[in-house]
C-alpha cells in the first residue's frame, strides 16, 4: 500500500463518520428534545413503559408506508394513494374474512398480493405510459376508496377473528424478547468482525476497533433498553417487530443490492443512469410494486388494530408518510434519503400526537404542529446544506 | 484611447480556508476586447462575480473604477445599471418564453402599468437587427440553436444600456460556423465602443480576436499584455506556470491490422422518424485513435449514441464488435458487448452530481462487484480507489459528492467508470470540453494509455486541434453522412472544415478490409 492511498482510505474514513453524526445528531437531538418537553409535561407519564409501547404500536402503520414511501420518493416520484391502498386492502382482509371466512394467514396474504397488484397497475402507467406519478397515484387515491367503499358498501366490516386481531395487538413477550435482542447484537458484532476481516483483506484500511466497537456498544445498549423498558410493560408490540423486520430488510436491500443502488441512481440522475445500462422503467415499476406490497402489510395492521374495516380508513395517511420522510432527510427532487430517517420522522410524528393528547392539548393544535414541525424540519435541512 | 473602461485594485477575496483571490489588479481600456485566461480555479469566475455584483461589496477587499467613478456595488442590479453585462457559460433564458419576452424579462416597456407588447416587439426587432440576428421576434427560445441563443442573450445585454460586456465560455458549446458569426459581432460591438471582457480556454480565439490578454494563476494576476507580444504557447506557459512541452502528446503506437468495430450502412431516425444518420460505414481497429469532426448537430454524437442503444428510433445496418454481428437495442447490451461512452455533457448524461465518487464509478459496472445480488461493498471500495488512482483523480476522499469536484476530475470519475468495465471501444464525446489545461493533457495520456492496451477509441471533437492533434484517422460528418476521411499526415483545418461545411467530399483512403 503507497502512502497516499493511505491517506485517501483515512480521510475517507473520517469524512464518514463525521457526516454520519451530523445528519443522524439534529434527528436525533429532535426527537431527544421533544421526548422530554413531553416527558415534563406529563409528568414522567410520556416515558412510561405502557406509553412507549403505545407510541410504537400507534407509529407502526405510518412506519410501514414510509419505508416504501422513501424509496418512491428517492426515485424521484410520489405516491398519494398509499392512504386509500391501506383502505382498500385492510377492506378486504376484513371482507373476505368476516363476510366469507377466509383464515387469517389466506387473507393476509392477498391484502398484500392485491397491494402489490394495484402497486403493479400504478407503476406500469408511471414507469411504462411515462404519466406523472403524482396524477396516477392521485388517480389511484380516487379509485382504491371508491373500490372500497363499493365492495364495503359503505358499511364498516367488523369484527375481526382472533388470530387475525393478534397481528396488531399482541406482544412478543418477556423471555423470547430478551433472546431476540441478544440475538440481535450477536449478529451486530459478528458482522462487524466480519466486515472489518473483510476490509483487511481487500488491503482497505479499516475504521479505529473504538469507532467500530464503540458503535455496537451503543446500538446493543439501546436494543436492551428499549427491551428492558417494553418488557416492562407486556413485552415487545409486534407491530414495532413487523416494521423493524420490514426496515432491516428493505435498509438491506436500499445499501446492498443493485436494486436498491438504482433506485438513489434514477432519482439522482435519470438520464446518466439510462446510459448506465440500467432498465430505468422495470426499476421504476418495481418501487411501485414494493410500496403496494408494504401497503397491505400496513392495511393489515389497521385492520388487526382497529377489530374492523371503514371505508374512510388510511385517510390522509400518505401524508404522514410523506412527511416522515421529509422530516427524516428525504429530498423531493429524488436521489437523497434513508429509511432509517423516515423511521425517526414518523416516530417524531406519532410523538407529537401521542405527547399532545397526554397533555390534553386540543387535536386541532396537533395538525398545526405538526405542520408548522415539517416546515421547520425542511429549512432546517436546506439551511444547513447553504 | 487610453483611458479605462475597468480597473479592479488590489482585490482580495477569501473564502473560508481558502484565498481565491490575492492582490489582483486588472485594468481594461476603453472599447477594447480584453481576454481573461487561466486555468480552472484561478479566479477567474470569482473576478467576474466581483465586478458584476453577484459578490456584494463588503465581501471583498479592493478597489473598482468604472469609466472613472469608484463604485460598490451591492447587487447584480447595481452592476447592470452601472452597464455592466455578463453572460455566462450556462446560458440564462427562458426556453419556452419568445425571444422579445426574453429580450425584456425584468424591465419589461410599459404603458400605465400593463406591458405594451407592440413596443416590445418592434423594439426587439430593432436590437436583433442591430446584432443581425435574422428571426422573428416571436420565435420561442427553445427552438433556436444555442448559437443563436448566445446572441439573443448578447441582445438582451444589450438592451439593458451595457457597455462593459462580460462572456463566460461563450463559444465552448457553439459550432465552429456559430463561433464565427459570434467572433463578428464582438468585433462590430467593439468598433461601436462597447468593452468586452471575453473569457475563454480556446486560446485560438483569444489570439484572433482579443486586444489584450490578462492572466490569472492561482487567484492572482500574472501579467497584461497587448496581443502583439503573446503567442499561444506564450499564454500556455504563463497559465500553468511551467512549460508544457506539448499541446497534445501524441504517441507514436502500433494500429493492429484486427478491425474491433465495423459499422456498414448504418441510418438511424429520431423518435419523430427523421432521419438523423444517413447511410453511414467505417471502420475501427484495434489501438486506433479515430477521430470524428464535423459541425454542431452533424449528427456525430446521435451516430455514437444510437451505436450505444440510448436513441429511440428505428434504426437500420450492421454492426459488427469483434467479429461478431450485434444488436444492440439498449445501452445494456452495449455495455455487454464492451462498447463504452462517454458523454459530452458529462453532468447530464454521465454523473449522478449527488452520489459520491465510489457509487459513480461503479454504476455501470455493478455486476462487477456483486455476488449473489449483492453488492460486496469492500470490493466496491477497492475496485473504486484502484481505478481512480490510475486516473490521478484528485479528491478529498472516495466519498466526496461529485458534484464538489472540478470539471476535469468529474471526467476523470467519468472516465473510471467507463473503463472499469474494460471496454473494446471507448468513445469520447467532447471528452476535453470545460476543462483545464492542465486536466486535457492527463486525459490525453490516459488516452494514449488505453491506445497502448489495444482499446479502440473513438474522439467526436469540435475543437479541431484536439481532432487534429490526436487521430490517428480523422472521419468528417456531415447531415448524417460521412462526408470525408483523411490519415493523420494529410489532415489539415481547412480541409476538414471544408468537408464539415458540407463542401467537396474527399476521396476515402482506406481500403475496406
Amino acid at each position: 500500500m503507497n502512502i497516499q492511498h493511505q491517506t485517501v482510505e483515512e480521510s475517507k474514513k473520517r469524512e464518514l463518520s463525521f457526516k454520519f453524526d451530523m445528519q443522524s445528531y439534529t434527528l436525533i437531538i429532535a426527537l431527544v428534545l421533544i421526548a422530554l418537553i413531553f416527558g415534563f409535561f406529563t409528568g414522567g407519564e410520556f416515558l412510561s413503559s405502557r406509553n412507549i409501547s403505545n407510541l410504537f404500536t400507534q407509529m407502526s402503520v405510518i412506519s410501514v408506508l414510509a419505508i416504501g414511501m422513501t424509496l418512491i420518493i428517492v426515485a424521484g416520484h410520489i405516491d398519494l394513494s398509499v392512504g386509500a391502498l391501506v383502505g382498500l386492502t385492510g377492506g378486504i382482509a376484513a371482507i373476505l374474512q368476516v363476510w366469507y371466512d377466509w383464515n387469517t394467514l389466506l387473507v393476509v396474504l392477498c391484502a398484500v398480493v392485491v397491494g402489490a397488484l394495484l402497486g403493479l397497475w400504478q407503476g406500469w402507467w408511471v414507469a411504462y405510459r411515462a404519466v406523472p406519478a403524482f396524477i396516477v397515484t392521485l388517480g389511484g387515491m380516487l379509485i382504491f376508496r371508491g373500490i372500497l367503499i363499493g365492495l364495503s358498501k359503505g358499511q364498516t366490516v367488523a369484527p375481526m377473528s382472533d388470530s387475525f386481531k393478534k397481528i396488531g395487538t399482541s406482544y412478543f413477550p418477556y423471555i423470547p424478547g430478551y433472546i431476540l435482542a441478544l440475538v440481535s447484537i450477536a449478529l451486530l458484532v459478528f458482522w462487524t468482525i466480519q466486515n472489518r476481516a473483510k476490509r483487511k483483506n481487500m488491503g482497505l484500511m479499516i475504521p479505529a476497533a473504538k469507532v467500530d466497537y464503540g458503535k455496537v456498544a451503543a446500538y446493543s445498549f439501546f436494543i436492551l433498553l428499549a427491551t428492558y423498558m417494553l418488557n416492562r410493560y407486556l413485552g415487545i408490540p409486534i407491530p414495532i417487530l413487523i416494521v423493524l423486520a420490514l426496515a432491516a430488510i428493505f435498509i438491506f436491500i436500499s445499501n446492498k443490492t443493485p436494486f436498491g443502488r438504482y433506485v438513489y441512481a434514477i432519482g439522482g440522475n435519470q438520464e446518466a443512469a439510462a446510459l448506465s445500462g440500467i432498465n430505468i422503467k422495470r426499476n421504476t415499476l418495481w418501487v411501485f410494486i414494493t410500496m403496494g406490497g408494504l401497503a397491505g402489510v400496513a392495511g393489515v395492521l389497521l385492520t388487526s388494530r382497529l377489530n374492523a374495516a371503514t371505508v374512510s380508513a388510511g385517510n390522509m395517511y400518505e401524508l404522514d408518510a410523506i412527511a416522515a420522510c421529509v422530516i427524516g432527510g428525504t429530498s423531493l427532487i429524488g436521489g437523497k434519503g434513508k429509511i432509517v430517517g423516515a423511521l425517526i420522522g414518523a416516530l417524531i410524528m406519532a410523538s407529537i400526537d401521542n405527547g399532545m393528547s397526554m397533555m390534553n392539548i386540543q387535536t386541532f393544535w396537533q395538525y398545526i404542529v405538526k405542520g408548522l414541525i415539517l416546515i421547520v424540519a425542511v429549512w432546517l435541512d436546506i439551511s444547513s446544506k447553504k | 484611447m487610453d483611458t479605462y473602461a475597468l480597473q479592479m485594485k488590489g482585490i482580495v477575496k477569501e473564502f473560508p480556508g481558502v484565498k481565491a483571490l490575492d492582490n489582483v489588479t486588472f485594468s481594461v481600456k476603453k472599447g477594447e476586447i480584453h481576454a481573461l485566461c487561466g486555468e480552472n480555479g484561478a479566479g477567474k469566475s470569482t473576478l467576474m462575480k466581483i465586478l458584476s455584483g453577484v459578490y456584494p461589496h463588503g465581501t471583498y477587499d479592493g478597489q473598482i473604477i468604472i469609466n472613472g467613478q469608484n463604485v460598490q456595488f451591492k447587487s447584480i442590479k447595481e452592476s447592470q445599471e452601472a452597464g455592466v453585462g455578463i453572460i455566462y457559460q450556462e446560458l440564462a433564458l427562458v426556453g419556452e418564453m419568445s425571444v422579445a419576452e426574453n429580450l425584456f424579462l425584468g424591465h419589461e416597456l410599459m404603458r400605465k402599468r400593463v406591458i405594451n407588447w407592440n413596443e416590445i416587439y418592434v423594439e426587439a426587432q430593432k436590437w436583433l437587427d442591430h446584432i443581425g440576428l435574422t428571426i422573428d421576434p416571436q420565435t420561442k427560445v427553445a427552438d433556436l440553436t444555442v448559437g443563436k441563443q448566445q446572441l439573443v442573450e448578447i441582445a438582451k445585454a444589450l438592451t439593458k444600456k451595457t457597455n462593459i460586456l462580460i462572456l463566460d465560455e461563450p463559444t465552448a458549446a457553439l459550432t465552429e460556423s456559430d463561433v464565427e458569426i459570434l467572433i463578428n459581432l464582438l468585433q462590430d460591438l467593439r468598433s461601436q465602443g462597447v468593452t468586452c471582457i471575453y473569457i475563454s480556454h480556446k486560446l485560438g480565439e483569444v489570439m484572433s480576436l482579443a486586444d489584450s490578454v490578462t492572466i490569472l494563476r492561482d487567484g492572482q494576476t500574472i501579467s497584461t499584455n497587448a496581443i502583439e507580444e503573446l503567442s499561444e504557447d506564450k499564454i500556455v506557459t504563463k497559465m500553468v506556470g511551467r512549460e508544457l512541452t506539448e499541446l497534445f502528446p501524441y504517441e507514436e503506437h502500433v494500429i493492429s491490422k484486427e478491425t474491433i468495430l465495423e459499422v456498414k450502412d448504418y441510418t438511424a431516425y429520431d423518435e419523430q422518424g427523421n432521419k438523423v444518420i444517413d447511410q453511414v460505414s467505417f471502420l475501427l481497429k484495434k489501438g486506433e485513435i479515430l477521430g470524428f469532426s464535423g459541425l454542431m448537430g452533424a449528427g456525430r454524437s446521435e451516430l455514437f449514441i444510437s451505436l450505444f442503444g440510448g436513441l429511440k428510433g428505428k434504426k437500420e445496418g450492421t454492426v459488427i464488435i469483434d467479429g461478431k454481428e450485434t444488436n444492440i437495442q439498449k445501452p445494456a447490451d452495449a455495455i455487454k458487448e464492451g462498447l463504452a461512452y462517454v458523454s459530452e455533457d458529462r453532468k447530464r448524461y454521465g454523473l449522478v452530481l449527488g452520489m459520491d465518487i465510489t457509487k459513480n464509478t461503479t454504476l455501470a459496472a455493478l455486476n462487477k462487484v456483486v455476488k449473489l445480488n449483492i453488492i460486496d461493498q469492500a470490493l466496491e471500495v477497492r475496485s473504486a480507489t484502484d481505478i481512480t488512482e490510475k486516473m490521478k483523480l484528485k479528491a478529498p476522499s472516495l466519498e466526496a459528492k461529485v458534484g464538489q469536484l472540478s470539471g476535469g476530475n468529474q471526467q476523470k470519475v467519468v472516465l473510471s467508470k467507463w473503463l472499469l468495465n474494460n471496454p473494446k471501444i471507448l468513445v469520447l464525446d467532447e471528452p476535453t470540453r470545460g476543462i483545464d489545461v492542465g486536466a486535457k493533457y492527463e486525459i490525453y495520456k490516459i488516452i494514449n494509455e488505453l491506445v497502448q492496451q489495444g482499446v479502440g477509441i473513438v474522439i467526436i471533437s469540435s475543437e479541431l486541434p484536439e481532432v487534429l492533434g490526436m487521430s490517428d484517422r480523422v472521419l468528417v460528418m456531415a447531415e448524417g453522412k460521412i462526408s470525408g476521411e483523411f490519415l493523420r499526415e494529410e489532415a489539415t483545418q481547412e480541409k476538414i472544415m471544408t468537408c464539415a461545411t458540407g463542401g467537396k467530399k474527399n476521396e476515402y483512403s482506406t481500403s475496406n478490409s
